[in-house]
């Protein structure tokens, strides 16, 4: 029998907890779209070193002998699955499943899934951080930025919402 | 005074395994609040669940007032901690572009992740299409990189740019976070959608 999802408050004062603890021991805030680039320009480099490194874009990413996913972003983003399975094992939340409403078929629920991640990381990309990375570590922080950036994601999602609103209820 | 990091310099695996473990805290807690599920995060924009709001301002406030408190008693310098720089033109329209990336995808990059790890199919397609994405932005990156770093403002603080403390604001924040709570109790009532809410 599965568990319920936890208390939102308490869940976000744990998140919150968390991200005060990177704060404190490693002077910075969360992330995952960052994680995100990591992984492309890794596999950029292996698929195509030469493009890689003659790209002003990909190029930063490999001067001195650096490796794209030996970084904090990119440990943090693997701790993050691993911290979800966990918690999926321990709540009996593990299995394989597309979420959608019952109205659409599965593969439409993929394609916008899948433009979805487009649309997000190429917004992220240009805002320096998702809500993970801007919104929510730049509110603790109190940086324009961050409060800027939450405020544009929130507004055009309910500004689309009912022009998605059949593939939800 | 921390933070940690700027007292001393981790060894490298050390500073990646603290990542991991922060990580594994955030994966955790975003899983716990229900995060793994797309229809769970799209509910807050349809008024049915309003999880995303809770969470969100309820762990942006507690990282505020727990890091002021600890800068004002002096086990945190506040100026060591990053601050994420303000481009103007590229805060907004690459927050619009991830606006509509939610409403159509259901997950944000974090809660993506933490749904892929459980088994979620439309997450790990998800997170395909956000590995396009990074590829698209990198490819495309001299059209697009005006956009993205004109309007320079610099790691400005909404307090300097209101001219308040940083603890006047935090009490604001609190005001209207509580104001927003009391609000989507009220929508989860008004916009319910038990057959929804139940399977989740």
């Amino acid at each position: 029998m599965k568990n319920r999802y936890m208390n939102p408050y308490l869940a976000g004062t744990m998140l919150g907890i968390v991200l005060l603890l990177a704060m404190f021991i490693s002077g910075r805030g969360l992330g995952a779209s960052g994680g995100i680039k990591y992984c492309v320009v890794s596999i950029v480099g292996a698929i195509d070193r030469p493009h890689a490194e003659s790209s002003p874009y990909y190029s930063k990413y490999f001067e001195d002998g650096k490796k794209p996913l030996k970084n904090w972003l990119s440990l943090e983003i693997l701790g993050l699955v691993a911290g979800g399975f966990i918690s999926g094992a321990i709540s009996k939340r593990l299995k394989f499943k597309i979420e959608k409403s019952p109205k659409i078929s599965n593969t439409r629920r993929l394609i916008f899934a899948f433009l979805g991640g487009v649309f997000f990381v190429y917004g992220g990309q240009l805002a320096r951080g998702c809500t993970s990375g801007a919104a929510l570590s730049g509110m603790a922080v109190l940086s324009v930025a961050g409060f800027v950036t939450m405020m544009a994601i929130f507004g055009s999602a309910y500004l689309f919402a009912w022009f998605f609103r059949n593939n939800w209820i | 005074m921390g933070p940690i990091s700027s007292l001393t310099v981790f060894p490298e695996w050390l500073d990646l395994l603290i990542a991991f473990l922060i990580g594994t805290g955030f994966g955790f807690s975003l899983e716990q609040a229900g995060f793994s599920s797309s229809r769970k995060l799209a509910g807050m924009f349809y008024g049915y669940d309003t999880t995303v709001i809770k969470v969100f301002f309820t762990a942006a406030i507690v990282a505020l007032i727990g890091s002021q408190l600890l800068s004002y008693f002096g086990l945190l310098d506040l100026t060591k901690v990053f601050v994420n720089e303000y481009y103007v033109a590229a805060s907004i329209v690459g927050g619009v572009i991830m606006g509509a990336g939610f409403i159509m995808g259901g997950f944000c990059p974090g809660t993506g992740l933490s749904a892929m790890s459980i088994g979620k199919i439309d997450a790990m397609v998800f997170f395909i299409g956000g590995l396009t994405g990074a590829f698209l932005f990198a490819e495309t990156y001299p059209m697009i990189q005006n956009l993205a770093n004109g309007y320079y403002r610099g790691p400005v603080k909404i307090n300097e740019a209101l001219g308040i403390s940083p603890g006047l604001f935090t009490l604001l924040l609190i005001v209207a976070a509580v104001f927003m709570f009391w609000l989507s109790e009220a929508a989860e009532k008004r916009f319910a959608r038990p057959d929804i809410t139940e399977e989740l």
